[in-house]
């Protein structure tokens, strides 16, 4: 691997090494390294580019990490990893895609994650993406992830996008059964001519469920964000939606948060924000020290931690 | 030493400060009068929030009045606000590291992070790590207001109204904070204050009114004349308190 496939290891993974436990690391379209272990399979699939990561029930206190990166300008590429989460897990799954351009041609990977969560799993997944180069190409990515929760499993996701892709369509689909419950920490960062689109939908079919789905984006330069959040509530269950962003320069936000209840004890609420740095949180910082502009990225970082 | 020389503040024609001359080289000094005297426009000007329309400001002998905020608060001046400023996503431990002083390892700045907390009556590990964000009553976003402003350490540190909203923090706990402030920075901490107790602690005490120094003395010579006020105020023989205060110094 080289400097650049490990620098972008490092931003999409945090790993400066290979990391502990089960890992796929994919790069620049092939499979570069794996690991399994006794409980945790990964399989490579036979009719289409991608994985299938088969976690054993019962699984505790163990990590996936399955990042992916691309430094090779003009690259495309389209895949699907499945994740079969068996019963009573409790597990980290790290994923994230990095891609460095500095050729001319576009880069682009697309990828559409499938979780199976089992009766009574916990997973906890991290999702980074991140481009960077100096080439005229674009660097494009398009993640799909679709979620199914069993009865009582549990997923919290932490989602981010800080700077550096042109063009994004990020989709987030989740159903939960009985007692499943959801968290979605999604957070976009645009700047330049960059266009992202997010939308997240969550549909709570069993009662019980609970779904708690933050997103926070911050445009600035001529950037474009959309972002769509919806809830459906079709039995008793709790749903809160919130949509936080923050404008600068130029950009452009449209944040959309729709709540849809078919059943009388579905209780849903949405929140919507969109605003400029206060003045008074610049002169705060500026009053510690800082200078306007070390002020401002010291609150869009904090907004986006 | 703070020099004020001949600062006015006007704002949509009207004029907030008129003439404000005064030199500032003591301990504690506050600042007390009406509201809309002045006041927190007073503090403002000297942290570089606010830009005189007229005067001149020198600290230590050298003329800040065209210096912006960040030059000011690297020069060594610090302001507590008044109404506390909340931020989604940032820490206490994050304002509070930009605060204090960054020598040494980061268990030592944490520790350091953890006693200022401590000083101000707050629990440093139900605190360091909290958002200061709507999660935190105003009480609690003032303390950590205060321990920001203390932990700077600065040869002038403003603070606007300290008391205000502190609720069971005790106040011998804020003057303890002061104390140990210019034990360590030999400095001047100017407040704006209408509580007694604090009052009653500062060595001098600026008197505002209607944008002009009605009187600047000793704390305690202010404090006798403001009750001699009251007292005949309550008798029905005095006219405002600002008059005696004009007419008495």
């Amino acid at each position: 691997m080289d400097a650049i496939q490990k620098k972008l290891l490092k931003e999409v993974a945090e790993l400066d090494a290979l990391p502990v436990g089960a890992y796929n690391i994919r790069s620049n379209g092939v499979s570069a390294a794996r690991n399994t272990t006794a409980s945790i399979d990964i399989v490579t699939k036979k009719d289409k580019p991608g994985i299938d990561i088969i976690i054993k029930p019962g699984t505790k206190n163990q990590s996936v990490h399955i990042p992916v990166i691309i430094s090779e300008s003009g690259l495309k590429e389209m895949v699907y990893n499945d994740f079969f989460i068996g019963e009573d897990c409790d597990v980290t799954i790290v994923a994230g895609c990095g891609i460095s351009n500095c050729g001319g041609e576009d880069s682009r990977h697309d990828g559409i994650h499938s979780f199976f969560v089992s009766k009574g799993s916990r997973v906890k997944y991290i999702e980074k993406h991140y481009g960077e180069g100096t080439g005229e190409g674009k660097r494009l990515m398009n993640p799909t992830t679709v979620i199914d929760l069993a009865e009582g499993a549990t997923m919290v996701l932490e989602t981010s996008q800080i700077g550096g892709i042109h063009d994004t369509l990020r989709i987030t689909k989740a159903t939960l059964a009985e007692n499943a419950s959801i968290v979605i920490h999604d957070k976009i960062l645009t700047e330049g001519e960059q266009q992202a689109k997010a939308e997240i939908a969550v549909a709570m079919n069993g009662d019980g469920g609970n779904c708690d789905l933050i997103s926070r984006g911050v445009a600035r330069g001529n950037s474009l964000q959309e972002v769509k959040i919806g809830i459906d509530g079709n039995a008793a269950c709790h749903g809160h939606a919130e949509c936080d962003s923050i404008i600068m320069d130029r950009g452009v936000i449209v944040a959309t948060p729709q709540l849809k209840a078919t059943c009388v004890d579905a209780e849903l609420i949405h929140e919507a924000a969109i605003g400029k740095i206060a003045g008074e949180q610049l002169t705060k910082l500026m009053t510690m020290g800082l200078t306007e502009k070390e002020a401002e990225e010291m609150i869009i970082q904090g907004f986006l931690q | 030493m703070l020099e004020l020389k001949n600062i006015r503040f006007e704002a949509d024609g009207k004029q907030i400060l008129k003439d404000v001359s005064l030199t500032l080289d003591d301990r504690f000094i506050a600042v007390t009068g009406p509201n809309g005297s002045g006041k927190s426009t007073l503090l403002k000007i000297i942290m570089g929030i606010l830009q005189p329309t007229g005067g001149q400001i020198l600290l230590d002998g050298e003329d800040i009045t065209g210096k912006s905020i960040t030059e000011r608060a690297n020069g060594g001046i610090s302001f507590a606000f008044q109404q506390p400023v909340r931020f989604k996503g940032l820490r206490v431990r994050d304002l509070l590291g930009l605060a204090g002083n960054r020598e040494g390892s980061e268990a030592e700045r944490f520790k350091r992070a953890c006693n200022i907390l401590s000083e101000v009556g707050l629990c440093a590990q139900d605190y360091i790590n909290r958002e200061l964000d709507a999660t935190l009553s105003g009480g609690e976003m003032k303390r950590i207001e205060i321990a920001m402003a203390a932990a700077r350490g600065t040869r002038l540190t403003l603070f606007d109204e300290p008391e205000a909203g502190i609720d069971l923090w005790s106040f011998q706990s804020l003057i303890r904070v002061f104390e140990r402030l210019h034990r360590e920075t030999k400095g001047t901490i100017l407040i704006i204050s209408h509580q007694e107790r604090i009052l009653n602690i500062a060595d001098k005490i600026i008197y505002l009114k209607d944008g002009e120094v009605l009187a600047y003395d000793e704390g305690r010579k202010i404090m006798q004349d403001l009750a001699l006020d009251v007292r005949r105020e309550n008798a029905g023989q005095a006219g405002p308190v600002c008059a005696r205060i004009r007419e008495g110094v």
